[in-house]
């Protein structure tokens, strides 16, 4: 399983595909923001963590379809699937592999990115700790989108359609804590129903997303 | 009869189907139109709501049905996963896009209803935004069907996506809840919670039995509809079976 | 025709529309049915007379 995890990370690092393309697909996000919304920093700093979250989800979404599409084409998939692990495994070294080199460094750069936006200086920390909760989810739900259009040729748009709506969940619950702890309100709710919903996605959907993949490799 | 799972067979589906469907047919029609023009014209309006009370007629039972289409599938993909009955998976493909369009009507009347009750067409408000979801959740599921060209990945893959699709739609249902409550403290919550309860409760026997008439109409369209398109799906399963047939020889 | 006051153009739009999408949906529907069985039929009938 480890040597598995290395070889991907290995692999994504040398690629350099995903780790600089989410970052600066991020980045660029942020930046576009105030030309769209205008300049005026009380408007920015209000909608910044909501802002900093939907980056971070576009992010993650962007990388997607590589976490299992490489390593369909060169068939490496199918000798995985013959391998000792279980294919539940594999998915979840998948899901890891793709926060590790996705979701993390997108939750490192969130609060440099927040300064853009004038993110108010109570928000650094439950915006942080709110990504850091959730960003695993995201990559467990967007491993299970993955695995379902794997055999696709144009599966990158229908790949899109099929996680957005299964991350609302996930953005709701994380936004909504950043901002209530900006504004001064109790926060504890949403943390505990987003890490309620990390923890769920990662104990149960790895059982789907390789009962989807089990189907595409037949 | 036999048990339950004869209809499984497809040629046996499609002969009970036929025999059934024009009645079935004739008895939506008859609900429908019924319904719809007796509330139409014959109910007196809402004295707080106006005329716009008659919406009524069409915006519940639409939503109703947006709701049971899902969950229908819900059952015919966990059919399909247990027992692998192929009229059970196309019955769910059958039933998707006719649950896409309840949810927009739903969510047309509901706008249009909105606009001189809450003084805007779109109000984020929780039911409102589920149903927006919903209709999301329709259309990937859609595209799935659409976009796998073997049949049995296709039902294997879209009724996994049913299921946890369904759990994540109900996961968004209380996630919605708990945002706007956040947003608006309560307020928009209120306005619109009191206007849903004003509706339902205030339903007196002159909107209640136009409306169960209506909403039985609806149930019958969606039955005799899934019939017609499960046999479509079914004839055109077999074609693309006997056309690759073909190609082999 | 009843008398809809000033939400006329509310009920009247939302009657109209939704009926629209039903009619189309079932137009749509019967639509496919009639020609996938027609081809079928088609199908089958020159499988027959092939083998």
């Amino acid at each position: 399983m480890i040597a598995l995890l290395t070889r991907d990370l290995r692999l994504a690092v040398r690629a350099g595909g995903g780790f600089g393309l989410g970052l600066a697909f991020f980045l660029i996000v942020v930046v576009l923001v105030p030309f769209g919304v205008g300049p005026e920093s009380g408007l920015l700093s209000k909608i910044a963590p909501g802002v900093l979250w939907l980056g971070a989800l576009l992010a993650c979404l962007l990388s997607l379809d590589r976490i299992l599409a490489l390593d369909w084409e060169d068939g490496s998939l199918d000798l995985l699937a013959t391998a000792p692990l279980p294919m539940e495994a594999i998915v979840s070294i998948k899901a890891l592999a793709h926060w590790i080199t996705t979701g993390l460094p997108l939750v490192l750069a969130a609060p440099v990115f927040g300064l853009l936006l004038n993110l108010p200086d109570a928000g650094y920390v439950p915006l942080v700790i709110s990504l850091l909760i959730g960003t695993p989810a995201l990559s467990v739900i967007g491993t299970f989108g993955a695995a379902l259009t794997v055999g696709l040729k144009r599966g990158g748009l229908l790949l899109s359609l099929l996680v957005l709506p299964l991350y609302v969940p996930t953005l709701i619950f994380g936004a909504e804590m950043a901002r209530r702890a900006i504004e001064g309100m109790e926060a504890t709710t949403p943390l505990l129903m987003l890490a309620g919903i990390t923890c769920g996605t990662i104990a149960l959907l790895p059982f789907a997303s390789a009962a989807v993949l089990r189907v595409n490799l037949r | 009869m036999g048990s339950i799972w004869e209809y499984a067979n497809p040629k046996k589906f499609i002969a009970t189907t036929d025999r059934l469907l024009p009645w079935v047919s004739a008895l939506a029609l008859v609900a429908l139109v019924g319904g719809l023009i007796w509330g139409f014209f014959f109910t007196p309006d809402d004295y707080k709501q106006g005329s716009t009370v008659k919406i009524i007629y069409l915006h519940v039972p639409s939503a109703l049905m947006a709701i049971n289409a899902w969950m229908m599938m819900l059952v015919a993909s966990l059919i399909w996963i247990v027992r692998r009955h192929h009229v059970s998976a196309l019955a769910a493909r059958a039933a998707a896009p006719i649950g896409a369009v309840m949810t927009l009507i739903a969510l047309i009347t509901g706008a249009i209803w909105g606009q001189p009750m809450w003084g805007t067409w779109w109000e984020w408000d929780p039911r409102l935004t589920s149903f927006l979801i919903l209709f999301l959740f329709y259309l990937g599921y859609m595209a799935l069907w659409a976009a796998i060209e073997n049949d049995d990945t296709a039902a294997d893959l879209t009724s996994i996506l049913c299921l946890v699709g369904s759990v994540f739609a109900i996961l968004s249902r209380y996630a919605v809840n708990f945002w706007n409550q956040g947003l608006h403290q309560g307020s928009s919550v209120m306005r619109a919670g009191a206007m849903m309860g004003d509706t339902e409760e205030r339903v007196s026997n002159v909107y209640a039995v136009p409306l169960f008439v209506c909403i039985a109409g609806f149930i019958l369209l969606f039955i005799a509809l899934v019939f017609l398109r499960t046999q479509t799906e079914i004839r055109a399963r077999r074609m693309r079976a006997l056309l690759a047939r073909e190609r082999m020889n | 025709m009843p008398d809809l006051g000033k939400y006329a153009e509310a009920v009247l739009s939302s009657y109209v529309l939704s009926i629209l999408l039903i009619v189309a949906m079932i137009v749509v529907s019967v639509r496919r049915s009639r020609k996938v069985k027609a081809a079928l039929e088609e199908i089958e009938k020159r499988g027959k007379s092939n083998g």
